[in-house]
């Protein structure tokens, strides 16, 4: 049993735990054929429902799943997975429709139903259901009510509402005001105009993965392994002074953890050419600027002439450059996070002076 | 309607023609309304209105200025509640200056007496790291990357934040997690009386050279 429950703790560790849904989501994309069957998507249910039911016999994880804060994040995880492999399978089914030159699904309509009385009858269902669900949740879980607040006591772990969990899980490592304010922006606007900067016009009203593989692909990985991994990330395994904890690890307020952190000008001046930091601020982080340059006006342009070419003809500069920035400023998220992660880097340019930090 | 002019001029009486150019009936509230009431009077909707309007009551115009009055007048009210939220009656303000007791009621290490009432640690060390010299400084409790406030971790010997993990030497110094610089020290003197004087009015960043300052750091 601790043996299982040791295997889990190191899932839970960030590294693996983002390399892991990184990598589910590339496997879920690419075999989505695999993905899509049935059983795959039972099992996966069937699993996770094993999973928090025997991990329920565990004292520290019945304390951290059983938080009623935490509680809606468990039906967060089904529900995300169930409707992304049942939109995937839809998709994966009218692809396979589209290749046999058969109409789509959406096409033939041999389910049809009348709205009066089937649909309204199945809200209203749905409508009793929900009621009972929620008026019962409502008695059985006690609001998660605190002490009055006391601003010489911050509680240990302070933690946003669940769905800005993800936010704050991003001021780990960066600034306030990239974290807070550029960031988020930047991805959500992302999520939302990518899709529509593409002037493809297939896929429209009905399920498809082929058609729009580019679109649904960045969609999926910005909403599903970014937003909300991390809230699931933020949820679970963030503990006492926002250090990382299994699911099955006791919350040890010293639990000692190394986070000393490293700019980049510290790297390269004093680790790797052994010179002493430059007395100017813009000479220390011109390396650090140097990069973060090529990437935001480097990169999109080393893209479009090598893997991206044929996307790139596609679109045509203006669409692809919009959206080749919308995307890297979105996946400067798990660069730094990585980058953190494996070296330790605290900030790529760091002019505290002038109260700048990427 | 050609000899219309000439009818005044010739002062035969003429009820035909002038009839016809005569508005209808009116109340006085509605006489802005009442050139497109006339110029389409055939238009049964807009005769409708006119006929509404004779409330016992109050005139439309009348019923609009008690609406808008009212609305008014809430609204009004309303900011003003919101004002005076800004004042209220008593203020929970801790005092920026006080003084906390003698030096020698203070153990070597980081003290947090004050913490709750005043927001400040009070950390006495043999040999300040920029003065370099036996004495006392005061720490603000409030992290510099969001505000939170740290806690104490004497048996890792250092400030920990619970919010984003930022972590700080006793010195103040920020060495791990998100904080962008090190926790402000507030002004520290010996008052006449022989007592220790805190000033969080005055406050000394490390960043910007401040802790060599000798106000910053009480030497004994
Ligand atoms: S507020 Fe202290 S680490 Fe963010």
């Amino acid at each position: 049993m601790d043996a299982i429950k040791e295997f889990f703790n190191f899932f839970a560790d960030p590294r693996v735990f983002f390399l892991l849904t990184t990598g589910a989501f590339v496997f879920a994309v690419w075999r989505r054929d695999l993905f899509v069957k049935p059983s795959v998507g039972y099992g996966l249910q069937i699993f996770l429902v094993l999973f928090f039911g025997l991990g329920l016999l565990d004292e520290n994880f019945r304390l951290i799943i059983g938080k009623p804060d935490n509680v809606p994040i468990v039906g967060l995880i089904f529900l995300l997975l169930f409707f992304t492999w049942y939109s995937m399978r839809q998709a994966v089914l009218n692809d396979q429709r589209i290749a046999n030159a058969e109409p789509v699904a959406e096409k033939v309509e041999e389910d049809r139903v009348w709205v009066w009385p089937d649909l309204v009858y199945i809200e209203l269902i749905c409508l009793v259901l929900c009621s009972v669900v929620l008026i019962v949740w409502s008695i059985v879980l006690k609001a998660p009510l605190e002490q009055p607040a006391n601003a010489a006591a911050t509680p240990n772990p302070s933690k946003a509402p669940w769905y800005f969990l993800g936010l704050q899980e991003m001021l780990v490592y960066f600034d306030p005001w990239l974290a807070g304010v550029v960031l988020p922006s930047l991805i959500i606007v992302g999520l939302m105009a990518i899709p529509y900067i593409d002037t493809n016009p297939k896929g429209n009203g009905y399920y498809t993965f082929k058609e729009r593989k580019a679109e649904i692909t960045i969609f999926l990985f910005g909403f599903v392994v970014l937003w909300s991994s991390l809230i699931v990330l933020g949820t679970f395994l963030r503990g006492p002074n926002w250090n990382f904890f299994g699911p099955f690890e006791y919350w040890d307020i010293h639990k000692l953890e190394a986070l000393t952190n490293v700019n980049l000008s510290e790297y390269i001046w004093l680790r790797g050419l052994g010179v002493g930091m430059p007395s100017h601020w813009l000479f220390r982080e011109l390396p650090g600027i140097l990069l973060v340059s090529f990437y935001v006006f480097g990169l999109p342009v080393v893209f479009a002439r090598t893997v991206f070419k044929r996307y790139y003809e596609k679109l045509g500069p203006a669409r692809f450059y919009v959206t080749a920035f919308l995307f890297l400023s979105m996946l400067s998220l798990p660069v730094k996070m990585l980058a953190r992660w494996l070296f330790n880097l605290k900030y790529v340019v760091a002019i505290g002076e002038l109260f700048f930090n990427i | 309607m050609a000899d219309e002019p000439n009818v005044p001029a010739s002062g035969t009486p003429a009820p035909k023609p002038a009839a016809k150019p005569a508005p209808p009936s009116v109340p006085p509230g509605l006489a802005g309304k009442t050139t497109s009431a006339a110029a389409a009077p055939r238009r049964p909707a807009a005769k409708k209105k006119v006929e509404d309007d004779t409330s016992p009551l109050l005139s439309r115009r009348g019923w609009i200025g008690l609406a808008w009055g009212s609305f008014t007048a809430a609204s009004a009210a309303g900011l003003a509640a919101t004002g005076r939220f800004m004042f209220p009656n008593v203020l929970n303000e801790p005092p920026q200056q006080f003084r906390i007791g003698f030096p020698d009621e203070y153990a070597p290490g980081v003290d947090e007496r004050w913490k709750d009432r005043f927001g400040v640690w009070i950390v006495r060390t043999p040999s300040d790291m920029v003065q370099e010299a036996a004495g006392f400084y005061a720490l603000l409790v409030t992290c510099t990357h969001l505000g939170c406030t740290p806690n104490w971790l004497s048996a890792e010997d250092k400030f920990k934040c619970p919010c984003h993990g930022s972590g700080f030497r006793p010195t103040g110094i920020n060495f791990e997690g998100p904080a962008p610089r090190p926790l402000e020290r507030a002004r520290i003197v010996l008052a006449e009386d022989g007592q220790i004087l805190v000033d969080k009015a005055q406050k000394f960043q490390f960043e910007l050279g401040q802790w060599a300052d000798p106000e910053s750091f009480l030497r004994v």
